[in-house]
């Protein structure tokens, strides 16, 4: 029998990502999980800067719109001042890798009792496609435009591996994406695991979602998506780094 | 007979009497008694208190509880607020309230240690990228510090901007008698994110800014009409206005005395709100004084501006704007006296 899908009612209008995009399906299944753990009237989403800004004229449950890279921190504040409220921080991987990784990491290491959900493009989307932290080796971006360097510029940061293998107390950190139906679905239920243990006082949750950009990739949103199950799955696996505990 | 108690305590203390209850901040000599204190303080009255890796990062979970609609407040020194002016440009943009204390310590980049007042145009003018500003409060005792703790807390609710209880290293460290106010609570805000959703939130790509703005100004405009402070006293028939604020201004309240006993006719303004700058202190003195002289503990002399800009707007244009300026330390009275002199005799050459 097929089932009707419903937009959650949490989102009240069309959302501008370009076609494609794995923004638009991180914010549903986001908004899927509060409705279906009837979290809508005790939820607050800390938005980041970058494209994902453009969620903020549709998400309708309690919002904030952080600095460029300061989520975690600002979610921090949310949290103790709320602590039975579900508390999500939503950032980029320029957002939260660059310019934020000090609130990022400093967050795990509290163990702060908040979700941070970070999509990896591998680009800066917002300003136009610069090289980022998880841009990977090669990749041709408006800074690196013969490709990136990573003897001059690192290699592509591993933000989850990094949390989960430094603060083992965290509750829950796992690494999802979107270009495949049966990824949606394992994605959502990395989510909601998320929300159940910051809403169950386990601490600390991360996912990391891999995204296409083909916008700034110059890419076709198939091409794109091929690149994300290819180049990029390989370096950055799929799944959860670290597993919820029985309380 | 009132308790001696540090500045720093005394200041802390007062933040919680005042109903804060969310603390967060990064220790900085000579602001950190403060948050030591309060590392205790805050979980005895059932409170929050984080210590975050740097100021900037205290800043923004500050942005997290001031929009929750919590009481919240932070305290650093120069450089540190120099770390926190992203964080409290952005709580400007978001119409957000909170206090912070600048315990300034004199100097550029890591600054020293010693007190000063080298923060004046940086604290006055908001601070950070933008267009706002905060309340500017400079106590020159502990007892009116704590007096004005609670004052900026309100002052920042009703006009939702943020206070700076702009203070200095000497302060903070001293001891003096006071008295504690009794216990305050305090409600959260009304319509405050707290994820029940009661308001719905504006985005950033549907804000009206140009009414935003036009409502901002309009606010500040009520701001500095209604909330200067200042103290004043011979002012009336002074040859000479010296103009003061803080320590610097203790001191010029003690040498004006002894001057006046001596025969000089001087008189002294000493400003409590740097911003709004108590301009209305300026309309009552004699129209034939010849000068105002600026004491400031800073080396470049930073409030001077201020005060000429202040006699531009009263119709007092022409007269000397002088500044002395001590790097740094609180000026002795006698310093003050013996500069006070060279300048009626012409050896100090005026600023304006
Ligand atoms: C302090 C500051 N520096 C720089 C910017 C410019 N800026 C806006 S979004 C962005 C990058 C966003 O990248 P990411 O977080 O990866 O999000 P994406 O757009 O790729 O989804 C930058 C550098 C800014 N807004 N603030
Ligand atoms: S530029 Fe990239 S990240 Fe931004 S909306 Fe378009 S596809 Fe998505």
């Amino acid at each position: 029998m097929a089932v009707a899908k419903k937009i959650p009612s949490i989102l009240s209008k069309q959302i501008s990502f370009c076609p494609g995009c794995g923004h638009g399906v991180v914010v549903r299944l986001i908004a899927e999980c509060i409705e279906e753990m009837k979290q809508e009237k005790n939820s607050i989403i800390n938005v980041g800067v970058g494209c994902y800004s453009l969620m903020t004229p549709s998400v309708e449950i309690d919002r904030f719109d952080s600095l460029h890279g300061r989520g975690a921190a600002i979610s921090t504040g949310f949290k103790r001042a709320n602590p039975d409220t579900l508390v999500i921080s939503y950032q980029g991987d320029g957002d939260a890798y660059s310019i934020g990784i000090g609130e990022s990491v400093s967050a795990a290491y509290r163990n702060e009792n908040i979700t941070v959900i970070t999509v990896n493009n591998t680009n800066y989307g917002m300003t136009g496609g610069q090289m980022s932290a998880t841009t990977m080796p090669g990749q041709k971006t408006t800074t690196s435009p013969l490709g990136r360097n990573c003897q001059t510029t690192g290699m592509p940061m591993k933000f989850p591996e990094m949390i989960a293998s430094s603060f083992p107390e965290v509750a829950y950190v796992a690494r999802g994406s979107v270009t495949k139906p049966a990824y949606v679905n394992k994605l959502k239920g990395y989510i909601k695991n998320a929300f159940e243990a910051q809403m169950n006082g386990e601490g600390y949750s991360l996912i990391e979602v891999l995204s296409p950009c083909p916008t700034n990739w110059g890419m076709s949103p198939v091409e794109s998506h091929e690149r994300v199950n290819g180049e990029i799955e390989a370096y950055y696996p799929l799944g959860e780094f670290k597993l919820r505990e029985e309380k | 007979m009132s308790d001696m108690v540090k500045g720093n305590h005394a200041f802390a203390e007062a933040a919680v009497r005042a109903g804060a209850r969310f603390y967060a901040g990064y220790p900085i000599t000579p602001s950190t008694e403060i948050m030591e204190y309060l590392s205790t303080r805050m979980e005895e009255v059932g409170g929050v208190f984080i210590q975050a890796e740097n100021e900037g990062a205290s800043m923004n979970i500050l942005t997290g509880a001031s929009a929750s609609g919590v009481r919240c407040f932070t305290a650093s020194s120069s450089v540190g607020m120099t770390l926190k002016q992203e964080a409290i440009s952005h709580m400007a943009d978001s119409d957000l309230p909170f206090l912070a204390f600048n315990v300034v310590r004199y100097g550029n980049g890591l600054g020293t240690l010693d007190t000063g007042q080298s923060d004046y145009h940086r604290d006055t003018r908001g601070g950070g990228s933008g267009d706002y500003r905060c309340i500017v409060l400079a106590p020159y005792s502990i007892p009116e510090a704590v007096e004005l703790i609670s004052v900026g807390f309100d002052l920042s609710d009703q006009y939702l901007v943020g206070t700076i209880i702009h203070t200095e290293a000497a302060l903070g460290q001293m001891m003096e008698p006071c008295d504690m106010p009794e216990m305050k609570t305090v409600e959260r805000r009304f319509g405050a994110i707290d994820g029940t959703y009661s308001h719905k939130r504006i985005s950033p790509l549907t804000r009206n800014r140009l009414e935003e703005a036009v409502e901002m100004k309009e606010r500040y405009e009520r701001i500095k009409a209604n909330e200067q402070r200042w103290e004043s006293e011979y002012v009336e028939d002074a040859d000479y206005v010296l103009v003061a604020y803080g320590l610097a201004g203790r001191s010029v309240i003690g040498a004006v005395k002894q001057l006046r006993e001596e025969g000089h006719k001087v008189g002294y303004i000493r400003p409590i709100t740097l911003w709004p700058y108590p301009e209305k202190a300026f309309e009552a003195v004699n129209p034939e004084v010849k000068g105002y002289i600026s004491v400031e503990e800073n080396a470049t002399g930073q409030m001077v501006d201020d005060i000429a800009l202040t006699l531009k707007k009263t119709s007092q244009a022409s007269k000397d704007v002088f500044a002395l300026t001590y790097a740094y330390g609180v000026p002795a009275m006698k310093k003050i006296k013996a500069d006070f002199i060279r300048i009626t005799k012409g050896e100090i050459k005026e600023v304006y």
